[in-house]
Formats: structure tokens, C-alpha cells, sequence
């Protein structure tokens, strides 16, 4: 079967298919092998390099921004109200705002801007925080041992800051999961293309389609959460090491 | 003082643990200044001082009296606003301030331990920022864990929030150490710890400067403290005003002023018993029959004093390390060090004999 595009005519298939299918009900298996390898496989692909695009672009000018605040306190506010912003324009407002930008249009750049611009806030102000509570004591050390700048900040503050910062990559990397599937919208990619075809469908919204779709992108959600814990746990030992 | 003070230009060389050599430098202050815009008051004024290399200088004064910031202006985590500070005859002011930290120890109260680095790495944290090749860290590290009397095998890859808070005060002592720095800045390092921990770390503190001799600049608020650990105390008064600069036994018999006499206490002729042990008492000699009650000629007089006075004035027998007996010890003979009513006549060893045992 063909890959339905987001203007969609009837998406229940007509020959060859079961009843389940044609009876609508919540959940057919046929149909869900028959698609995965040409349909739901494609598409989380799609959708986990779109999320890994948007979160590493993102994650890139949070840091930048927030070593900005982090070391000129009078940036702090403008950047917070900046990315504060970004966050609450509507999402379907954004997709629908960028299109008309020349060299965007309905393209997957377009797509990741939006999805950028959403991780900034989370990301930002985590990677301040962490840099914040870096306990003022550790900083003194730091300073009066030697270290300049540089060093403090690689072989101190941002090491000190990383359970907040994965902290702040967890939320954007699963608010950013969900984000990616009105990203369908203006191109043809990711979770959201069978959500949409499952939804134009001109006899009510196709259940099983609908349903393998969102279950994916939940447990997309959830792989990808686990992985930053577990990645947490590994980088960050000294968190866990208690008195033996 | 034994042996410590072999001063020859400004440097002093001691044995470190046994197997290396241990640096230290003088440290002097020349008319160092203060001053912080929009306030009248100067944080410290005029502030001149020497510490010579190998000694323990002891800034201790009331709050607002600059001890500790005057303390931070050698390593210059505080600009000074006047005035020069030379170690080792080289001003710290023309120094690049990386640079010079990485030769200044620096403990401060709060420890300041990395969380996130090992016992080992924390210690070896200026050696790595000076670039010392992996072996020689290695050694360092172990050598400095025995040197603080922790075992490396059981502690080194341990973290910061795995251990006590005296073995972390230990640690952070060590991390300064490390490289060793010609001069070591101590910002009240037991004031956070709980008296019995304190006095445990107090001692292995002499114990330690015994046998690396750096030259020192310990704050405290603790005039106790001050002279249990100083070879020199700098009483400083409100607005960093240098009130006496002197040795713990002449502060004592000769408080340059009202101030400086009621920061020392009432009980300062009971202290001074404290610098000072038996051996500098003329004792009362034996006529026959010897008092139950013996002490050890190497006790201070303040203790056996107290010694005496529990026993209801009795006099106690004084031994020396043999168990020979060298006289009696009375209330009497004690009295008798302030007989002229000049304590300065009072023999000044005390501090000696009390300090790097």
C-alpha cells in the first residue's frame, strides 16, 4: 500500500481487506502487519530523526545562550522572556506563521525550526539552573586552585550542571515527540502523515491507523526518556554514591 | 621551636613525607590596602606583616575585621587597592593569577571538595592543571592520602558525600598540599566541625606542619585556636587595623593594648600556663615521702595546674619519661613563674614543646 498523503480520500482499503477493517473496528492486527514494514516502520524513522535534529539544534543554542546569561547576569531576563515567547505561540500558529518565510515553505527546515524554537525555554533555563547551583563553595575552590575560566566551567560547573541538563533534555526530547506529529502538517514525514490519513478518512477516523500510530510515538516517548536516564546514571556516578 | 626556623633568604626546606622535598617561601605584607567604592571605611588599612617561610601566622580578629579578607588578597581573589605582597621577594601582583593560585594551597571552611571527582581526582586536581605526567599524580596522591593518615586503598575512589566530614576537612588539606605550594591560605578550616573533631584535626594539623613546614596564613575567629596552632598571631581590629603582630607567649604577657587584652580574655595567665610545661617550673624538692599523685614533667602547666587544684592543692609528683622522679609540683612553684609580676620573665618554650610534637 501506498503511502497516503495528508489530503486524504477514504484510507480503509476496499479490496483485500478484512472485516475487521471495514467494520472499523479499535484494532486490526492484519492491517497493522500489512502496514508496518511500508507504512508505521518508514514513518518512526522519520519522526525519531526529526526529534534528533530539533533537540540537538536546540540543545546547541540553549547552551550558547545560557553560557550567555550564565556569565552576563543583565542577558538573563531578555533571553528568559525570548524563549518564554517562543513557547507560548500556538504550535498550529507557528507551522502556518513559517510557511510564508522565503526558503522555508512546506519544507522538513520549516518543520525543525518549530521544533526547535519549542525546546529552547525547557533548555535553557535547566542548563542555567544547573550552572546556578553549583554550590558557591565548589566555585571558590575552583577559582583559588587555578582554574581559569575554561577550565571551571568544563571541568566543573557544566559537570556539576548535567543532571539538570539531562533533566531539561528529557522534557524537550518527549514534549518534542509528541510536538513532531502536527509536523505533518507541512511535510510529509514522521508519526503524524498515518495520524492525519487515519483522521481524513471520509468515514470517521480509521481506529487501527490512528491507534498504531499514537501508540508508537508514546512508546518512541518512552525509549527515548529511558535512554537519557540511563545515560544520566552513567555519566553523573557520584549522584547515586552514598556513604557505604 | 624545633628546628624551624632555618630561615636562610626567605626559604625553608623541610622533609615532606620522607621522600620528598617540601617547599616554602616568606610571605610579607607592605602597607596592604582595602578599600571598596562607596564605602568610608577601608576593609584593611595599612596591613604590614612578615610571615617567615616554614612559619604559622594566625590572622584572628572579631567580625568585620578583615581576617579573612585580608587572607584572600595574597592570592589575590580579592584586588588589593594599595600596597604590595611579596613571596618569596616576588610581588603576587605582577603575577598572571592562574598561575600564582596553582602555588598557593587554599583551604577554605566549606571545604569546596568537587562532588563529582573522586577522593583521587580531587587531590590531584592542581598537578593535572600543572600538567604532571600521569605517573608522577599517581604517586602524589598516594603519598598525600599517607601523609593525611587515610588509606588510599579505602578511600581514594570514593567520593566527596561517601565520607565524614573530618576526612573530608583532611582531604581538602591534601588537595592543597598537592602540588606542593610554597605557602598554604587556611580560611577557618575547623570552624564547621564539632569540637571533639576539631581538636583531632587541630593536632594532626601540628603533626602535618611538622613535617611539611610551609608557611601558613590560617584564619580563625578562635584566639584559643590561634594560639594552639600560630608560631605568630596578627590581632586585627575593626576596619582591618593591625593591633599586635607577636608570638602566642608574648601576646599574652604583653598585650599592646586594651583591645587586643580583652580579645585574649581575662583567663590570658591561665593560657599562658598553656604555652608553657613543668620542666620551665622550679620544682619544690623531694623530703622523704612522695605524694600518690604523679604527672609527667612534659605536661603543660595549665593542665597540671588544674591537676593540682583537683587533688584540693595537694602537690603531685613529677616524673620524667623514665618514671624518674624530679621533684614536686605545688601550687607554690606554679605561682612562682609570675612571681615578678613580669610573665615575660617566664620561659617562652612553651609553644615549642606544645606545638609539632
Amino acid at each position: 500500500m501506498k503511502l497516503p498523503l495528508a489530503a486524504g480520500g477514504p484510507i480503509i482499503p476496499h479490496f483485500s481487506s478484512s472485516g475487521c477493517e471495514r467494520n472499523n473496528q479499535l484494532f486490526c492486527w492484519g492491517w497493522f502487519k500489512q502496514n508496518w514494514a511500508g507504512t508505521l516502520w518508514p514513518a518512526l524513522k522519520q519522526h525519531v530523526v526529526l526529534t534528533l535534529i530539533a533537540v540537538v539544534i536546540g540543545f546547541a543554542i540553549a547552551m550558547v545562550l545560557a553560557l550567555i546569561a550564565y556569565r552576563y547576569r543583565r542577558a538573563e531576563q531578555p533571553l528568559i522572556w525570548f524563549t518564554s515567547f517562543l513557547y507560548t505561540i500556538p504550535s498550529l500558529a507557528l507551522f502556518e506563521l513559517l510557511v510564508p518565510v522565503p526558503g522555508l515553505g512546506l519544507s522538513r527546515t520549516t518543520a525543525e525550526v518549530a521544533l526547535v524554537a519549542y525546546t529552547l525555554l525547557i533548555l535553557f533555563r535547566n542548563i542555567l539552573t544547573g550552572l546556578r547551583n553549583v554550590p558557591e563553595e565548589v566555585r571558590d575552590a575552583a577559582r583559588g586552585m587555578g582554574m581559569s575560566r575554561r577550565q571551571m566551567l568544563t571541568r566543573v560547573e557544566l559537570p556539576l550542571a548535567l543532571p539538570a541538563i539531562i533533566a531539561g533534555l528529557r522534557i524537550a526530547t518527549v514534549s518534542t515527540i509528541a510536538l513532531a506529529t502536527i509536523a505533518a502538517l507541512i511535510v510529509n514525514q514522521g508519526l503524524g502523515v498515518p495520524i492525519l490519513s487515519a483522521m481524513s478518512n471520509s468515514t470517521g477516523p480509521f481506529k487501527t491507523e490512528l491507534l498504531a500510530a499514537g501508540a508508537l510515538a508514546v512508546l518512541l516517548a518512552i525509549a527515548a526518556d529511558g535512554l537519557l536516564v540511563g545515560a544520566q546514571r552513567l555519566m553523573t556516578p557520584w549522584v547515586r554514591a552514598r556513604a557505604a | 621551636m624545633p628546628g624551624a626556623r632555618d630561615n636562610h633568604g626567605g626559604q625553608a626546606k623541610g622533609n615532606a613525607t620522607g621522600t620528598g622535598e617540601s617547599r616554602a617561601l616568606e610571605l610579607e605584607l607592605r602597607d596592604v590596602q582595602k578599600r571598596y567604592a562607596g564605602r568610608r571605611e577601608a576593609a584593611i588599612s595599612d596591613l604590614s606583616l612578615t610571615v617567615p617561610a616554614g612559619e604559622v601566622c594566625v590572622l584572628v580578629g572579631p567580625s568585620g575585621s578583615g581576617k579573612t579578607t585580608a587572607m584572600r588578597l595574597i592570592n589575590r581573589m580579592i584586588q588589593p587597592s594599595g600596597g604590595d605582597i611579596l613571596l618569596g621577594g616576588r610581588s603576587v601582583l605582577e603575577r598572571d593569577t592562574t598561575e600564582l593560585r596553582r602555588e598557593i594551597g587554599y583551604v577554605i571552611q566549606q571545604i569546596g571538595l568537587f562532588p563529582h571527582k573522586s577522593v583521587r581526582d580531587n587531590i590531584a586536581t592542581v598537578p593535572k592543571l600543572l600538567g604532571w605526567s600521569k605517573e608522577r599524580i599517581e604517586a602524589r596522591v598516594e603519598e598525600m592520602l599517607k601523609l593525611i593518615s587515610l588509606d588510599a586503598e579505602d578511600v581514594a575512589d570514593r567520593y566527596p558525600n561517601q565520607l565524614s566530614g573530618g576526612q573530608r576537612q583532611r582531604i581538602g588539606v591534601a588537595r592543597a598540599l598537592a602540588a606542593d605550594p610554597p605557602l598554604l591560605l587556611m580560611d577557618e578550616p575547623f570552624g564547621a566541625i564539632d569540637p571533639i573533631n576539631r581538636t583531632y584535626l587541630q593536632d594532626a594539623f601540628l603533626t602535618l606542619q611538622a613535617k611539611v613546614r610551609k608557611t601558613v596564613v590560617f584564619v580563625t575567629h578562635d584566639i584559643d585556636e590561634a594560639i594552639k596552632l600560630g608560631d605568630r598571631i596578627a590581632i586585627l581590629r575593626e576596619g582591618g587595623v593591625l593591633a599586635q603582630y607577636a608570638t602566642p607567649a608574648e601576646l599574652l604577657d604583653h598585650p599592646a593594648d586594651q583591645f587586643v587584652a580583652e580579645f585574649v580574655g581575662a583567663d590570658r595567665a591561665l593560657k599562658r600556663l598553656g604555652l608553657t610545661t613543668l620542666a620551665e617550673v622550679e620544682l619544690v624538692k623531694m623530703n622523704g615521702h612522695r605524694p600518690a599523685g604523679q604527672i609527667a614533667v612534659t605536661t603543660n602547666v595549665r593542665d597540671a595546674l588544674s591537676a593540682v587544684l583537683a587533688g584540693g592543692g595537694e602537690p603531685l609528683t613529677v616524673v620524667d619519661g623514665d618514671g624518674e622522679v624530679l621533684g614536686l609540683a605545688t601550687l607554690e612553684a606554679i605561682g612562682h613563674l609570675f612571681k615578678n609580676g613580669d610573665p615575660s620573665s617566664m620561659p617562652a618554650s612553651g609553644p615549642a614543646s606544645g606545638k609539632h610534637a
